[in-house]
């Protein structure tokens, strides 16, 4: 309903906020907390064309940041502030998982892919007639899916409703064994066996059941399910379906982030052909009892929705806050009732395993990773995208296929992963050495890794929930630490201050969000640490307080500049 | 006969439904903590309250109480990791305890005193939080505001008002009132209200009673916070455990 009004009005006015909540009979200022939690939602003005720049360090890499300047500079108006006659603002997001085909930006939440200073131009043309969305080039939001290497998941064909046949060919009871004997583990990152999680969902107390796809693809760096959602929707739904059959749900949301608010039309496309097909509604398939609907709920930015106890509070309506476990979702998930949520991959894989049967799925990967896994690469590579490998390809595998050359580290999982240098790049993807969502970010030798991991640092305290204390100070302080570094007026002290944050952050966070958002600096100090020591201004400590630089402003404000408007240097 | 578990070595015993820390509050045995009060459903957001239980940290207000789980607390790894929470909390917000009329009666300063917090050790953040005089008869200062949500549970779960919630998300997250022009006099909150009670620190304050208690006579002045935090416990009537933090004081 938020996301209602904010189309509407483009964003949410006061008044709309009391209206709403006397509609649903609940207190304004929960309303108003509820609003206030996602960056996609604004309480304040935030002009007729609200642009976003995705802040991914491949984006950057691309040259992110001049295009922004650029569009700036064409508008005349300052990145985080509305033109003063209210038509714009530019301002930048977290990643919008199109890194295979930046610099990218959304426009009033539409994806604009490969910007170049052209197109940029154009962009800028184009707001200033204030020429409608609908009537922009369709080329600007075209998006590839740049798919470069297939297997079992990319390459089916199988047709509506044949996995759900299996299912029942094999009898609904035998489907959790069934998924259990296949070894498929969660592709979202956690790597929880699916079998297990499905189990527990079915055996639970409850008057309801709900199934769950986490869809909120937000890890900087993986974009595999807006390409799964795109030529695999039917897949997805399928996985969905059969797992409603498995544990006994009659309904399930498909949670969607607002980055990909352009898939939402095609979904439903999809669900509404499915329901025609009587593979989705009252008695699927002829079988009678079998009842199973699925609705989309959009997300609207916030990377911590992708947790799964936060993202069904956030389907409730809630801020996203991760909740206190145990329990668990699978007893206690939507409404309290159990609740089995999974990534989209991971429902895809679920019915291959069903249709090609467990022992066979079980002989693609590995002995503790079976099956395959689609991997999202960006960086710096001539051939960014999707590829889908069995479990076990090594890292020096994949950068081969995708053309890498002089390549310094690739980042595995995103920002809370893992980085891996140019010494490790034998190790395999796989439980055993290298989990991943996904993300493969690749730095070739000419790439800062301190920049690297100082914009994973900016993105963790953009996206901390702020619910816990260590966190939501932790990732300030790890921002502002990494900030005087980088301005040159880092010190040891910082190092270690980095670190003992570190220890707080890993023992004392709420969520995985705090315990791996020390990760991308760990990493890249022990094996990049000469990058962080050439920006230290002194061994010895050094306060982040620049004497000289605190009179900026009085000279500014005087209009002076002379030598006596400045503080003598300590050591000239 | 009641389950226990192994506290720093002591048994603790506990009833069904209890969590660590309100087990050990009631056993006598003081856990650091801001955000849990007796009185409502623990939450778990100041992470002060953490302890290792059989060797993984996780929070005690939160944590269900289970026979022979082994809980350590006062450690120095763990009061280490609680000093560091409070030199968070304190560079956050404003806090200037000479001034505030808090000072004596703040929960935050007592624990930081308990846990001999010595410096803010990290840059202070210095953030712009204006304060909200307009109610006649209560004063919002939002620069001591530490978010452990007990105004919001209060007034939602206890008054049944819900004039508090907390708005932004991350290192902007902040109170806010329920009212449209955001003001505390627009909201219908009464000095009677739970709500006016449960503030740790000194947001929520009742206007033109300021120092009326002289500081060196106020809450914390008389008994350090960990023997008042077990004065407040619910106790089983016959209890008669003995209380270190009481007897190493005087």
């Amino acid at each position: 309903m938020l996301r209602e009004l904010q189309e509407r009005f483009g964003h949410i006015p006061r008044e709309a906020v009391s209206r709403l909540a006397q509609k649903l009979s609940v207190p304004r200022a929960r309303v108003e907390s509820v609003a206030s939690f996602y960056s996609f939602l604004h309480l304040k003005p935030h002009g007729e064309y609200r642009v976003l720049f995705s802040d991914n360090i491949t984006d950057r890499m691309l040259g992110s940041q001049a295009l922004m300047d650029q569009l700036c500079q064409q508008l005349w108006l300052q990145p985080g502030k509305v033109s003063e006659d209210g038509l714009v603002s530019i301002d930048s997001t977290s990643c919008t998982g199109m890194c295979d085909q930046g610099p990218a930006l959304l426009v009033n939440g539409r994806a604009i892919t490969r910007l170049t200073h052209q197109r940029v131009q154009e962009i800028a043309q184009l707001i200033r007639n204030r020429t409608p969305m609908g009537d922009w080039p369709a080329d600007f939001f075209h998006v590839e899916d740049n798919i470069r290497r297939s297997d079992t998941l990319l390459g089916s064909t199988l047709a509506l409703g044949e996995v759900l046949r299996a299912a029942f060919a094999l009898g609904e009871q035998n489907v959790v064994e069934s998924i259990k004997a296949s070894g498929l583990r969660g592709r979202g990152g956690a790597g929880f066996p699916t079998g297990s999680k499905w189990e527990a969902c079915r055996n639970a107390q409850g008057a309801e059941r709900y199934v769950v796809c986490n869809a909120d693809e937000g890890e900087p760096g993986t974009f595999k399910d807006r390409v799964l959602l795109t030529r695999q929707a039917d897949l997805v739904f399928e996985g969905m379906t059969l797992c409603a059959l498995a544990v006994g749900a009659s309904k399930g949301f498909l949670y969607l982030r607002g980055e990909y608010r352009y898939l939402l039309e095609p979904l439903q496309a999809v669900l509404q052909r499915r329901r025609a097909s009587n593979l989705l509604g009252a008695n699927i398939l002829g079988r009678h009892g079998f009842d199973f609907d699925i609705d989309i709920h959009l997300g609207a930015g916030a990377y911590i929705c992708g947790e799964e106890s936060a993202l069904i509070e956030s389907l409730e309506g809630k801020r996203g806050v991760p909740r206190n476990r145990p329990p668990f979702p699978v007893t206690h998930g939507y409404l309290q009732q159990p609740t089995a949520v999974d990534n989209v991959e991971t429902f895809c894989q679920a019915a291959l395993a069903v249709h090609m049967g467990a022992e066979k799925f079980r002989s693609i990967g590995t002995a503790k990773s079976s099956g395959t896994k689609i991997i999202s690469v960006s960086g710096d590579c001539p051939r960014p995208g999707i590829y889908e490998y069995p479990f076990g390809v090594s890292v020096r595998e994949i950068l081969r296929d995708c053309g890498a050359a002089n390549t310094r580290a690739v980042q595995i999982s995103g920002p809370s992963g893992v980085c891996v240098p140019e010494s490790e790049f034998d190790r395999r993807l796989g439980f055993e050495d290298l989990p991943t969502a996904g993300a493969f970010m690749v730095f070739d030798d000419s790439r800062d890794m301190f920049e690297v991991a100082r914009n994973y640092v900016h993105f963790f305290a953009h996206e901390s929930c702020g619910f816990c204390t260590p966190c939501r100070v932790g990732t300030a302080l790890l921002k502002k630490t990494m900030d005087k570094i980088a301005a040159g007026l880092g010190t040891q002290y910082d190092l270690g201050e980095v670190e003992n944050l570190d220890r707080v952050l890993q023992t004392s966070s709420h969520c995985g969000l705090g315990r791996t958002a020390c990760n991308p600096v760990l990493h890249t100090l022990k094996h990049f640490r000469p990058a962080y020591e050439n920006r230290l201004k002194s061994l010895e400590f050094k306060p982040a307080f620049d004497l000289d630089g605190a009179l900026a402003r009085a000279r500014q404000m005087t209009g002076r500049d002379d030598a006596g408007a400045h503080l003598r240097p300590e050591n000239p | 006969m009641t389950d226990t578990f192994q506290l720093d070595g002591a048994s603790v015993p506990f009833e069904p439904g209890q969590t660590v820390l309100q087990a050990a509050l009631a056993a006598g045995r003081y856990i650091p903590h801001l955000c849990y009060h007796p009185e409502f459903k623990p939450h778990g957001s100041c992470k002060l309250c953490t302890v290792k239980v059989n060797g993984r940290t996780t929070s005690a207000c939160t944590m269900p109480a289970e026979a022979e789980i082994d809980v350590e607390s006062n450690i120095e790894e763990l009061n280490a990791l609680r000093r560091t929470l409070l030199q968070m909390l304190f560079v956050e917000g404003n806090h200037f305890c000479p001034s505030c009329e808090a000072s004596g009666n703040c929960q935050l300063q007592a624990t930081a005193y308990e846990l001999q917090v010595m410096t803010p050790r990290f840059n202070e953040f210095y953030p712009d939080r204006p304060l909200d005089a307009s109610h006649p008869d209560i004063l919002l200062d939002f620069n001591r505001c530490i978010l452990c949500e007990l105004c919001v549970r209060a007034s939602s779960e206890v008054d049944g008002k819900n004039v508090f919630a907390l708005a932004g998300r991350g290192i902007t997250k902040h109170l806010i009132v329920n009212a449209e022009s955001g003001l505390l006099k627009d909201t219908d909150i009464a000095l009677s209200d739970k709500a006016m009670q449960v503030c740790p620190v000194g947001v929520i304050l009742k206007k033109g009673v300021g120092f009326s208690v002289p500081i060196g006579a106020r809450r914390y002045d008389q008994r350090p916070v960990g023997a008042q935090a077990l004065d407040d416990a619910p106790r089983p009537a016959d209890a008669s455990a003995s209380c270190d933090a009481c007897e190493g004081t005087s």
